[in-house]
């Protein structure tokens, strides 16, 4: 980092500006929450004082010319991008933005089928067409994995014309997959690189995690900074590397972006930034010891497999995210949503989810060893109270796509729904997914055939769990009218 | 010049006890741990800022602790003590020669080494040859026994703070999971009377009764306790607190205590109108 990281511009402006008592007649209309005493009373007089509208001291989000954009330098340097935009919708705004500024109407982009939902709906905004890789998927632990570089380097060759490969860094689960070959290929094909980062900020700050996406060469990267950064939810950063031009990724970014930036969500990118470059690398270790020992504790209690690195296989799972505290609960004979469902109900404890054979806990730098005590001792008891025999294996199959009309032409047919055994042929208009492994079974503008119904039922005789349809028994599809 | 130990009973109420002097200060890992001498009540224990234990009214809490379940169960042998790093409850314990082992598992090292130097007399039999300690969680230590205790003790601080895991259903769970298929628990069970005490109480209560087929409540004075009014908690697999409890076996032993006879045992357990109400609330 070449910058001084102890800088908070846009923190030091907002401080500036509560000294300097500038008497406020714009918008908010709270007028630093003296309008409403019951919002002020709940969130406190801080947080409202510092709710305000852009102003020559505190800059423009839409155009930053002063300390956004300082901030916005310091986080790159931090990131050690090249650009950085703070981001005030989420990271599904980031990723919105990757896309919409590689992909034109009618131009493929190369992503894994377990892509975030976020992806594919910007491609309902921005008319791209998907060409989706197989994810590798491990039959033992219900999860879809990593891409590997041979199905991508085969999506590459079959479509040259394709513009972005699409990677997640890494999955929800914590497996990454190689991005630095992949970066290599792509690029040698003259495809840009875009990295899903939701759950891969942390890696950014240590050197016993996954490697980043701008240290692989990604051209752009979403960071959820709100998961494992620290700053309040929806604030997130937009990461570019050398050959990207920021000035038509801002004008993406203001097609759809408020023009009314939250400074609270922008200070708190700047202060936990500044954290983050300042004390990353200590906070982390921290984090990946209490998920280490959440492991070794999970393990001792017989059944329940918590995993780590020793899945590893070189290709589909390259890496593994150590700070990802999953576990599998196939062993215990109850679905992960169940043990998810008890933890809360019978225990007082949320975690962040739970599909049919895995939960996954966060752990951060907030946690205790007592809280991490709490969660074994719940999982000990719920495997004591609860555990049944276990249940027949899923055999799943990957089914590869056709896909007939873009997302977005699908998106905006006319729809009807139709009787699932009547649809062989027909193009479906909404998602169907599966549980596991997690991914898609269909998507918008594609084809249903045969082999797909034939999966459906397969998946239903076995207890799936299937979501997506507006039918939620899946009795009936909604299909794009000819 | 008066120096005072004063702790909140609730943001309205304070308690206060003239401190001659403080003769001991220091941050553990946990808490902040003190020692204060007064006229009043003699040497007093304090843990970040409330009250444990004083020199003049620590017996009637411990004698209450150990004392009513070893009156109920026929033969205690092997004990695990959680908390109770003042070695009060270990000290009632050591009293019945039937008693084999006493695991104690204290999260806090440095509470059972400030014991024993200002302490002395409650630590008097941490260094009985029956006695184990086990400087950890006692929710992560129970986690691992199985079918191992006559007894157990959970001796713990207030809800909130380090003590916070051993008020929760898991705890209970894996406590009931560690004690021999006739096994007891006691706890100590908060106060009834301020309105936030009583809420913890009712929490408390609530997971220990969806753990246990017997769980009865049963109640002491205790001065420097918020309110005076202290409850405890007794459950178990198998035996009733009053109902199987052989007074005139336990008078045989002729153990010696200030507070706990096998009359008050009894009455103990008939607690007033508005603190059975509160139970029902959650049972």
């Amino acid at each position: 980092m070449k910058l001084n990281q102890n800088e908070m511009p846009v923190y030091e402006a907002l401080q500036k500006m509560k000294r300097e008592r500038i008497v406020p007649f714009d918008v908010p209309g709270h007028k630093h929450g003296k309008a409403n005493p019951e919002l002020t009373e709940f969130l406190g007089e801080n947080c409202m004082s510092v709710d305000v509208n852009s102003m020559k001291m505190l800059d423009n989000l839409c155009h930053p010319v002063s300390v956004i954009k300082k901030a916005q330098e310091l986080a790159a340097d931090a990131f050690g991008a090249k650009n950085a935009f703070f981001m005030v919708g989420g990271t599904t705004s980031a990723v919105q933005t990757m896309i919409l500024a590689t992909c034109k109407e009618g131009e493929k982009i190369i992503m894994p089928r377990n892509v975030h939902r976020s992806a594919i709906n910007a491609l309902v905004l921005s008319g791209a067409i998907p060409v989706y890789v197989n994810p590798d998927s491990d039959k033992r632990l219900g999860i879809a994995l990593g891409m590997s570089v041979d199905e991508v380097l085969k999506a590459i060759k079959e479509n040259p014309d394709a513009k972005a490969v699409m990677v997640n860094n890494p999955t929800y689960y914590g497996i990454c997959s190689n991005i630095r070959k992949i970066v290599e290929i792509a690029h040698q094909h003259g495809m840009k690189v875009l990295a899903d980062e939701a759950h891969g900020t942390h890696f950014y700050f240590s050197d016993r995690l996954p490697v980043s996406a701008m240290e692989a060469g990604a051209d752009f990267a979403s960071v959820s900074m709100h998961k494992s950064g620290g700053s309040l939810t929806q604030s997130s950063i937009l990461l570019m590397g050398e050959n990207v031009n920021p000035d038509y990724v801002r004008q993406i970014i203001n097609l759809t972006q408020t023009t009314s930036g939250s400074y609270l969500l922008l200070s708190s990118l700047d202060i936990s930034r500044k954290n983050l470059a300042l004390n990353g690398n200590e906070i982390f270790e921290k984090v990946c010891g209490l998920a280490q020992y959440a492991r070794d504790e999970i393990n001792n209690i017989g059944d329940y497999y918590a995993y780590s690195k020793e899945i590893i296989n070189g290709d589909s799972i390259y890496d593994f995210d150590i700070t990802k505290l999953s576990v599998n609960t196939f062993d215990v004979g109850l679905a992960g949503i169940e043990v998810y469902d008890l933890l809360r109900d019978e225990y007082d404890i949320q975690i962040e989810f739970g599909d049919l054979d895995n939960i996954l806990a966060y752990i951060s730098v907030g946690d205790r060893e007592r809280e991490i005590e709490r969660l074994a001792s719940a999982l000990s008891e719920i495997r004591r109270r609860f555990g049944k025999e276990k249940s027949g294996m899923m055999d799943h199959e990957y089914i590869n796509p056709i896909v007939c009309a873009s997302p977005k032409q699908a998106f905006f047919a006319e729809k009807k729904s139709v009787k699932i055994e009547e649809t062989q042929g027909l193009i479906c208009g909404e998602f169907v997914m599966c549980y596991p492994p997690g991914i898609p079974i269909l998507a918008p503008g594609e084809m249903i055939t045969k082999e797909i119904l034939d999966y459906i039922n397969y998946a239903k005789e076995k207890g799936c769990f299937m979501t997506g349809p507006e039918d939620i028994e899946i009795k009936s599809l909604n299909v794009v009218a000819e | 010049m008066e120096l005072w130990f004063t702790e909140c009973h609730t943001s309205d109420v304070k308690f206060s006890i003239k401190v001659n002097e403080q003769l001991f200060s220091v941050q553990s890992d946990f808490q902040r741990i003190d020692v204060f001498e007064s006229k009043e009540f003699g040497r007093f224990l304090t843990l970040d800022g409330y009250m444990m234990l004083t020199e003049k009214d620590e017996f009637i809490y411990h004698e209450m602790m150990v004392h009513v379940p070893m009156a109920v169960h026929p033969c205690v042998k092997n004990v695990l003590v959680i908390g109770a790093g003042d070695g009060g409850v270990v000290r009632e314990l050591v009293k019945y020669p039937t008693v084999e082992n006493i695991d104690m598992v204290e999260i806090d090292e440095l509470v059972v080494e400030v014991s024993k130097k200002y302490l002395p007399f409650t630590s008097c039999a941490l260094d009985d040859e029956r006695v184990h300690i086990t400087y950890q969680d006692g929710l992560k230590y129970v986690r691992a026994c199985e079918d191992k205790y006559d007894l157990i003790i959970v001796d713990s601080t207030d809800p909130f703070g380090p003590g916070e895991g051993l008020f929760t259903k898991e705890f209970y769970g894996n406590c009931y999971k560690a004690l021999k298929s006739d096994g007891i628990i006691v706890n100590q069970h908060e106060s009834p009377f301020y309105k936030e005490d009583a809420l913890a109480m009712q929490r408390a209560h609530k997971r220990i009764v969806e753990s246990f087929s017997v769980s009865k409540v049963y109640q002491a004075h205790i001065p420097t306790y918020p309110s005076g009014h202290w409850l405890f908690g007794f459950s178990s697999k198998k035996y009733h607190p009053t109902r199987d409890f052989d007074g005139m076996k336990w008078d045989m032993l002729g153990i010696k205590t200030k507070y706990y006879n096998t009359r008050l045992h009894t009455g103990a357990f008939a607690l007033p109108n508005y603190v059975e109400e509160l139970l029902r609330d959650v049972e």
